[in-house]
């Protein structure tokens, strides 16, 4: 009976990651279409093919602990449990979004969900994260602080800096690099010292370092859930090289003429929706049709964020001088 | 020479540059195999080599300060930002050692660089990326600053820029690189330092730079529909200021508009309209007329953006309530 009741759960748990991770690339494939028809602006970039790393980072969290992540940040949005509508609405600019329009797609936030940002400076966004968990252990909430990187952003200061920073006060902070081969059109190694060996990045700051497959959820779920257990119980911070790939370009500007076809190719027989997909149905834990199920349901929470989004009223003009200060 | 774009001159720019002189380097991110962000260097790499068009990390501080200490040991390096709002992470090499060496020294280090960079509004790119600050640079002395609105003035500050001993920063508009206009055949340079008259007039002068010129040039065709002459000063460097023109200007048409897209507050306009009052206070028939965007961060949503950059039906207004004209 009990052993019953936990396998339920436990399948639950994995049938939600498998939508989580659709609803992601659903979310991101439209918002492409959108863009190309003019809806969205700016500059667009799109997380498909990552999916498994903010799902299954994300879904080892308590409300109590910080999400901080870079411009590519759709998806641990919605992983943190943004709504789509708003999500979808910021996208399109209006009024309805989570940033009331005024931030766009690569400045999602939801203070709410203790989900701050959506940062477009590379590695910007890093002190930040080890500051909310300075705040978060010297106020004793338990809770920690988890901030996705992007390959690029090891070259910067601010990486170095935070990381010493971070052992240095025994910061409840976990990095996680999501080592998608390319920062924008130049591919790790001709960026890198060590031609885009991450696994070890936190060595030179006495961090704990852990590697892990970026297109296996479960792995990535893992991993995680043992780095943020260590680091909750005042251990320090911990980091993760996730080995990942972007199907898309950097963003919707990018021709991608500095990667082959090929690469991609190979990259996608690993697409970790499928992966998971083909897991569950192996092991008898789902059906085609539970699948398609929600794969269904999914698309229509889409297309009704997209309906949202388009019906939604423009912010009104003086929205210009609000929120600049309290 | 058939009309090319901003783009294309700048791109002839680097190309002459890396022909002429052996010690001329270009580097920055993406500006190699992907060809620059706004494909300004695009083709180089090909031509000239890793040595020459040099790939970097995402590391601004260390390019920057890199760059600088190549030019100190005799180089010549260009070094392109992906865009001047990333600029911020190398300020500290930019001012405290860039713009410093040659006075800190006594006189004894050159640093001659030459910074590019994207900057300015209006492409929907929110608070993080679309901020102007060419302002800040323009007020360190041992900076100059150049930011050109035409082919012809790009391609003739960056020779400019590449012949001067000391650093230079040139800021290029993202909505102006497709903007096209004659460029000479025979060779030419446009000295730093040096504003132009893009316009003649005699009843008000306007003086403006980089996108806001397009403004600018709106501005004086709807006045003139109301037979009212302007003169369009386009400031084309920051730093130093061609002060003479714009007060021999102000001189014969007693009136003036100030126009920018920069942040009104702090923006470079109010250090002109200080000098003005200065300089020509008594030729004035009424107050210097500025008007900037919106002292906001830039909002992504386009029709907030819009309303935060000047347009030229503001400017209009804010010139008749103060001249009735
Ligand atoms: C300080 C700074 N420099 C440059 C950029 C321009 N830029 C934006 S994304 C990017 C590439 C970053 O790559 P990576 O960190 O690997 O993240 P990914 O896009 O692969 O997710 C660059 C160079 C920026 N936003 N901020
Ligand atoms: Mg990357």
């Amino acid at each position: 009976m009990q052993a019953e009741a936990i396998d339920i759960s436990f399948k639950t748990e994995l049938l939600s990651l498998y939508q989580q991770m659709y609803l992601i690339r659903e979310f991101e494939e439209r918002s492409g279409e959108m863009y190309t028809r003019g809806h969205i602006r700016g500059f667009l970039h799109l997380y498909s093919g990552q999916e498994a790393i903010a799902v299954g980072a994300i879904s080892t969290l308590e409300d109590r602990d910080y999400v901080v992540t870079h411009y590519r940040d759709h998806g641990h949005a919605l992983a943190r449990g943004m709504d789509p509508k708003h999500a979808m609405a910021e996208l399109f600019g209006k009024a309805t979004g989570s940033s009331k329009g005024k931030g766009g797609s690569m400045h999602l936030f939801q203070a709410s969900r203790n989900f701050y940002g959506g940062h477009a400076i590379v590695a910007g966004h890093l002190p930040l994260a080890a500051g909310l968990a300075l705040a978060a252990r010297y106020k004793n909430t338990g809770g920690v602080a988890l901030v996705f990187l992007g390959d690029g952003s090891v070259n910067e200061g601010e990486f170095h800096e935070t990381m010493n920073l971070a052992a240095v006060w025994n910061l409840p902070l976990v990095f996680l690099l999501e080592n998608n081969l390319y920062g924008m059109g130049t591919a790790v190694g001709r960026a890198h010292a060590r031609g885009g060996d991450f696994d070890m990045a936190g060595a030179p700051y006495g961090i704990a370092c852990a590697v892990v497959d970026g297109m296996d959820v479960l792995a990535v779920r893992e991993v995680a859930r043992a780095a943020i257990e260590k680091t909750r119980a005042g251990n320090g911070p911990a980091y993760i090289e996730a080995k990942t790939f972007r199907f898309r370009g950097h963003s919707l500007a990018d021709p991608v003429n500095y990667r082959s076809h090929e690469e991609e190719m190979e990259w996608r027989k690993k697409d970790p929706i499928s992966l998971l997909g083909d897991r569950l149905l192996q092991q008898d834990l789902t059906t085609e049709l539970e699948l398609l199920e929600i794969r269904e349901t999914q698309d229509d929470v889409v297309r009704e964020a997209i309906r949202f989004a388009e019906e939604s009223p423009e912010p009104t003009e003086d929205e210009l001088f609000t929120d600049i200060y309290a | 020479m058939p009309e090319i774009n901003i783009r294309d001159a700048l791109q002839m720019g680097h190309h002459e540059a890396l022909e002429n002189d052996p010690d001329v380097l270009i580097m920055g991110e993406d500006i190699g195999a992907y060809g620059g962000a706004y494909s300004v260097t695009a083709g180089l790499l090909d031509e000239f080599g890793p040595e020459r068009v040099r790939d970097t990390p995402i590391s601004e501080a260390a390019f920057v300060g890199a760059g600088i200490g190549a030019a100190v040991g005799g180089l010549k390096p260009i070094v392109e930002y992906m865009n001047l709002n990333f600029a911020l992470l190398a300020f500290d090499q930019m001012i405290n050692i860039g713009a410093s060496l040659r006075y800190m020294s006594g006189g004894q280090v050159s640093v001659p660089i030459v910074y590019r960079a994207p900057t300015g509004g209006g492409i929907q790119l929110a608070a993080t990326h679309s901020r102007s600050y060419e302002n800040w640079l323009a007020a360190i002395p041992g900076m100059k600053v150049v930011a050109p609105s035409t082919p012809a003035d790009a391609l003739g500050l960056l020779r400019s820029s590449l012949l001067d001993p000391d650093p230079v920063l040139m800021v290029e508009h993202v909505l102006m690189y497709q903007q096209k206009g004659f460029v000479p055949d025979e060779h030419f340079i446009v000295p730093i330092g040096l504003a132009d008259i893009k316009r003649p007039g005699s009843d008000l002068t306007i003086v403006s730079y980089h996108h806001a010129m397009v403004t600018a040039m709106e501005v004086a065709d709807k006045l003139a529909a109301r037979d009212v002459s302007a003169e369009v000063i386009d400031l084309r460097t920051l730093r130093p200021l061609d002060m003479p023109t714009v007060i021999t200007s102000v001189k014969k048409t007693n009136r003036v508009l100030l126009l920018e897209e920069n942040l009104k507050t702090g923006g470079i306009m109010g250090e002109i309209a200080a000098q003005i009052q200065e300089n020509a206070f008594d030729f004035l028939d009424g107050p210097v007329v500025r008007v900037g965007a919106e002292d906001v961060p830039h909002p992504y949503n386009r029709g907030l953006e819009q309303s935060m950059i000047p347009s030229a039906d503001k400017a209009i207004a804010a010139v008749s309530a103060a001249y009735g004209i």
